[in-house]
């Protein structure tokens, strides 16, 4: 698999698939798409970088453990939940709001911190288990 | 904004108006704190010194919005809360009654304790590898399996616990905890398949997952229906789930194998899980179906109760004997949920409490006489009363707790299951209650008297050892709790009586669902 072309493309395809996978994931709220197929996406671009400059590399460019990303979209999906406490309405009711940047109108919901913190669990738990079934090929 | 709300009518057919009274988000808030903690300790793996920061004062947390949930239940009756706004039976329900709230009480202190007794049983390796963040998940899997109002949302809190728990059985990855995690996963897997089948079915007759809504709708009719097939697969299911007879083989070879703490947690909470969801669909749900298969349920009952006494007596590893300890309990409250009416339900949810508390408090006393004696071994335990008196004393108020004798909680179940099961002369039930009593005396008898009262083999003047304070304490206080139910039943047992009648006629619970009434 370590042949030249696949190191040399390999950055690039997966910096490719980490964007597509984020379109994927943004798209995802009225089209198809969503944060489970996105941070799939996004998880085996990682999982291609660490077949061809291995998982030592991988783990150095995440700088964190893949685990602690889990970690972090679960607590983003259950603070989306939240968002309804001072609105008075039931836990994970979707709420949005409508705020001009650069003069767009740009709609953002809690729907979507939700599917964020879905895409960063997949992300983390899948590359998770991806760069421990490669380290062990290696050994 | 204002081109919107015109554009849709009326969103009171599809949703809740009425604002939410911040009291309400009690409901979810024990799962939602657990999920919160976990993913923040998981966020924070690798600097483990502050997990038990985050987690003990968490749990603490977690434990008094159960207690203030129970009290809101207790006063106000069953509070449901949807998800996302979205009307039940279509929206996803979080109903509360005092069952639920009672069990997710239990099941927060027992975790608490759990988080303490860690402190020196969990070594630095097992925190990297995640203790503090699987048993915050645990915990919410379980808090969620006793608080949802929906069937289906009870199988995902399943997965939840399961998927938490096999993490924590393999902690430290050793030989003999895989091969126990290996037949836990593989018999819970098709424990959790079944239900799941089950579930499908309930909706292929019913349309409908909503357990408010199920059981309105079994009530309007069943004539055609196969709803005793369905209360046979659920029964599989949720009793392989307890660990009842002739499905209970996963527990003994796999509950002895994780850090004892892990064990503890797990005897304290799982199997009750299994029994919570039995008495939820089998008395609440389908409780003709239930009158249908007691028979086959009573049965059930005293083949777990009788093998799993004589599998305690058969033992010579504390553990061992433990996990059969924790099936014959299962056996008593299926001989409540197999006896129906408010002695045997009230009696085989007093149980359940009074297990959840007490097995927790055994594997971990068993722990401390381990670490005192550096053994699990009848056959090298010994000499504890000489080297530690004080724990001692709690394991035997522990032991006589567990065989149902007063002055502790366990002798209150077994009163109100062996008289409901006279009241309707089923002599033969009592008499299996009071045999599988005397057996469970004998069998922790003989833990007391080789491994506390016989002086060790080879030393006569072995000095005094004392524990650390921390895992000490989560013992007595567990302890305590089974004492003080057991010398004041009072409040417990009236708080059970109402939570059966609540199961028999769930109009409370419906109407907390269905406010405007049936649709």
């Amino acid at each position: 698999m370590n042949t030249l072309i696949f190191r040399t493309v390999a950055p690039f395809l997966t910096g490719l698939m980490i964007l597509f996978s984020i379109f994927v994931l943004l798209r995802g709220h009225n089209e198809p798409g969503g944060g489970f197929i996105g941070g799939l996406i996004a998880a085996s671009a990682l999982a291609i970088y660490g077949i061809a400059c291995g998982v030592s590399v991988v783990r150095r460019a995440l700088r964190v453990h893949p685990l602690a990303i889990s970690g972090c979209g679960l607590f983003l999906a259950c603070l989306a939940g939240f968002v309804s406490l001072p609105a008075a309405v039931p836990f994970m009711t979707g709420l949005w709001i409508y705020p001009h940047i650069f003069g767009l109108e740009v709609p953002l919901a809690t729907v979507m911190l939700f599917d964020i913190g879905v895409y960063l669990v997949v992300v983390g738990s899948i590359t998770s288990i991806a760069l421990a079934l490669e380290e062990k090929e290696n050994d | 904004m204002a081109a919107v709300s015109t554009k849709i009518a009326d969103l009171s057919v599809a949703m809740v108006t009425a604002p939410v009274a911040i009291s309400e988000w009690l409901v979810v808030l024990p799962v939602a704190l657990c999920i919160l903690l976990g993913a923040t300790l998981m966020m924070i793996r690798d600097r483990i010194s502050l997990h038990p920061l985050v987690a003990i004062p968490g749990l603490a947390a977690v434990v008094l919005v159960d207690a203030a949930l129970l009290w809101k239940v207790v006063t106000e009756g069953p509070v449901t809360m949807v998800m996302g706004r979205w009307l039940p039976p279509f929206g996803i329900a979080f109903s509360v009654d005092i069952l639920g709230a009672m069990l997710a009480l239990a099941a927060a202190i027992v975790a608490l304790a759990g988080s303490l007794y860690a402190l020196s049983d969990i070594n630095d390796s097992a925190r990297r590898y995640g203790f503090f963040p699987f048993l915050l998940l645990l915990l919410a899997g379980v808090s969620g399996a006793f608080l949802t109002g929906d069937i289906f949302n009870l199988y995902v809190w399943f997965e939840v616990l399961l998927i938490s728990s096999f993490g924590l059985l393999v902690l430290g990855s050793e030989r003999e905890q895989i091969d126990g995690a290996v037949k836990y996963a593989f018999l819970n897997l098709v424990g959790t398949t079944l239900f799941l089948i089950a579930v499908g079915y309930l909706y292929a007759i019913f349309g409908t997952l909503n357990m408010a809504d199920i059981a309105m709708k079994v009530k309007e009719g069943r004539e055609g229906l196969p709803l005793v097939t369905l209360s046979a697969l659920f029964l599989f299911a949720f009793g392989m789930k307890a660990a009842a007879f002739p499905v209970n083989f996963w527990l003994p070879a796999s509950y002895h194998t994780p850090r004892v703490v892990v064990s503890a947690v797990f005897a304290g909470l799982l199997t009750k899980v299994g029994v919570y969801a039995l008495i939820r669909v089998m008395v609440m749900l389908l409780p003709a179906e239930r009158e249908e298969l007691s028979l086959m349920i009573v049965v059930a009952a005293v083949a777990t109760m009788l093998t799993g006494a004589a599998g305690a007596l058969a033992q010579n590893d504390v553990r061992r004997l433990l996990g059969y300890l924790v099936i014959s309990g299962i056996g008593s409250m299926l001989a409540g949920v197999a006896l129906g009416g408010p002695g045997g339900i009230s009696g085989a949810i007093f149980y359940a409490l009074h297990s959840i508390v007490l097995m927790t408090a055994l594997y971990m006393a068993a722990g401390l006489a381990a670490r005192i004696s550096g053994s699990y071994s009848l056959e090298s335990l010994g000499g504890i009363y000489r080297q530690n008196a004080p724990l001692a004393f709690v394991t035997l108020a522990l032991f006589f707790a567990v065989s149902g004798l007063p002055p502790f909680s366990g002798f209150w179940p077994k009163v109100i299951l062996v008289k409901a099961s006279l009241d309707i002369g089923a002599w033969w039930l009592a008499g299996v209650l009071l045999l599988t009593g005397f057996l469970t005396t004998i069998a922790v008898g003989r833990v007391f008297l080789l491994a506390y009262w016989r002086p060790k083999a080879g030393d006569d003047g072995a000095p005094a050892v004392s524990i650390d304070r921390t895992a000490f304490l989560p013992v007595l206080l567990l302890t305590a709790l089974v004492s003080i139910f057991g010398v004041l039943p009072e409040g417990l047992l009236r708080l059970t009586q109402e939570a059966a009648a609540g199961l028999e006629n769930p109009a409370a619970y419906v109407h907390s669902v269905f406010p405007g009434g049936a649709k």
